[in-house]
């Protein structure tokens, strides 16, 4: 239990980190480090596939992707917009509220009795295959479909129509 | 698990880390003798006999030189960029299994430090991590070159990553399982996967080739463009760490695929060989006989090397992205259709 409080602590360091840090690049490398320790909670939970492929998709893919568009964008103060003080006490203000309304709502809400896994192996990849190739099989593949949609709808926004007039220099 | 086991499991450790550093240390040696070899030339020969001595000089070099950190970079993330490179190198070679059980004085020792049941992810995820020591040593160079090759070397990683993975998947049809351990068991008795996968093969071949940045897929590296790639303002041994990364790569790769693909420590007569060598110095054999197809695969690296010239970077990306990925898929499709009608 200790090890979880201890991850859970950086998890924790490292998100408020990738708020506070003053380059994005810095952020997003603390974000790596992040979900790092979230690759660990599953590594805990006995939820091996799991921890793995949040390794690989979202600290191997997703967040290279992150790092290779913030190198590319020219980011520092010039270009940086200025925010009025209205702006940035509204936040603040938005904020205060957001906060007050998840703490209350906490406070108010019973802690829920902990779900005892009736397999605790049922993070390996044979089990966790199983149950989502029998139980869960219309929603494992309905969740394809939206990636398919995403993928077109990515093709469709790279691809230039060809209707297009050229743009005269 | 006792302490004489944690001892064994340390040792293990110590001897692959160990032989890694020297196969890394001494594929420079091969190369340059072998790229000598290609342009008829003598190579190096001059530190020790036929220049064997070649590597310890060129490291003792390397700590030697001077130490410099360009004023404008990130001094942290300069330092992280090349220490990531060789951390991510030497991790992948945790879930290879080297051979069959040993059995010393009574006791039964696997070589194969972890057998964790995702070991083809686990190689996945460090390999698709590897990356991170590049652009993150590129960019803190805050050098217009460096920052290119380390985009170059970002894009091209995951372009290539992803028909690693389709070609895999391919794999995975076919032997059922994702440990590593039990997939070298089952290609004992000439069941080598490279009979089954021969497209899958050359697919993952290729995609190694440009996971380890070598040529002809060094673009990140490419001298013609980009003065030095994302080790320009590199000096001293952090620039010795991002190359003897490479090598140390190539290893793991070589030992990667010798694992998936082509047999791992099986041979012909296998059986044979072991009871004639006991239970001790069969399985050692069989681990030379893995070695040595590793050292085979290194040598057609460097072959390929001397061989074929680089990309161009267009090139580059439609071979990955129109070529090897439907080829990828079709593999998929083809490999299922088989395996549903055969069985």
């Amino acid at each position: 239990m200790s090890t979880f409080y201890f991850i859970a602590f950086l998890s924790i360091f490292f998100s408020i980190l990738v708020i506070s840090a003053k380059s994005p690049v810095h952020s997003i490398l603390y974000l790596i480090l992040t979900f790092f320790t979230f690759t660990i909670h599953y590594i805990l939970m006995n939820a091996q596939f799991l921890a793995i492929v949040n390794f690989i998709v979202y600290m191997g893919a997703i967040l290279v992707l992150f790092l290779y568009t913030l190198m590319l964008i020219n980011l520092n103060k010039d270009s940086e917009p200025v925010k009025p003080f209205m702006v940035k006490l509204a936040a603040v203000f938005g904020a205060g509220i957001l906060m007050v309304a998840l703490v209350s709502s906490l406070k108010l809400s019973g802690a829920s009795a902990p779900v005892v896994l009736t397999n605790p192996n049922l993070g390996l990849v044979k089990n966790l295959g199983k149950v989502l190739f029998n139980e869960f099989l219309l929603p494992f593949e309905v969740s394809s479909v939206l990636l398919l949609s995403a993928m077109v709808g990515a093709v469709l926004l790279a691809t230039k129509d060809p209707k297009e007039p050229k743009a005269t220099i | 698990m006792e302490l004489a086991e944690i001892g064994i499991k340390f040792a293990l450790v110590a001897i692959i880390f160990g032989i890694s550093l020297v196969v890394a240390m001494y594929s420079t040696y091969a190369e340059r003798k072998i790229a000598a070899f290609f342009q008829d030339r003598v190579g190096p020969n001059r530190a020790g006999p036929f220049g064997i001595l070649q590597p310890l000089a060129d490291g003792a070099k390397m700590f030697l030189k001077e130490e410099i950190i360009p004023t404008n970079a990130t001094p942290f993330l300069f330092i992280v960029g090349p220490s990531l490179a060789i951390l991510t190198a030497c991790i992948a070679s945790a879930v290879i299994p080297w051979g069959q059980n040993v059995v010393i004085a009574g006791k039964t020792i696997p070589l194969q430090v972890t057998d964790i049941n995702v070991g083809i992810l686990y190689i996945f995820g460090v390999v698709s991590l590897g990356v991170y020591g590049v652009m993150i040593g590129g960019w803190a160079s805050n050098n217009k070159y460096s920052l290119l090759g380390a985009i170059r070397a970002a894009s091209q990683n995951i372009s290539y990553e992803i028909s690693m993975g389709l070609s895999i998947i391919a794999l995975l049809l076919v032997t059922g399982t994702l440990s590593l351990g039990e997939i070298a068991q089952q290609q004992h008795g000439w069941h080598w996967n490279v009979i089954y996968q021969p497209v899958g093969f050359i697919l993952f071949l290729i995609c190694a080739f440009a996971e380890t940045n070598r040529t002809p897929f060094d673009l990140p590296e490419c001298e013609t463009e980009l003065v030095g790639g994302y080790h320009t303002e590199y000096s001293s041994m952090k620039l010795g760490f991002y190359l003897f990364a490479e090598y140390i790569n190539m290893f793991i790769s070589s030992a990667v695929m010798v694992t998936l693909y082509w047999g791992s420590y099986n041979y012909p007569g296998m059986d044979f060989m072991n009871e004639l060598l006991g239970t001790t110095w069969g399985p050692l054999f069989g681990f030379a006989v893995m070695f040595f197809k590793v050292l085979l695969f290194i040598f057609f690296f460097m072959w390929v090397r001397w061989t074929i010239p680089r990309f161009r970077y267009d090139q580059l990306m439609d071979l990955g992205w129109k070529v090897l990925i439907p080829l990828a898929i079709a593999n998929i499709v083809v490999t299922a259709v088989v395996i549903t009608f055969l069985k």
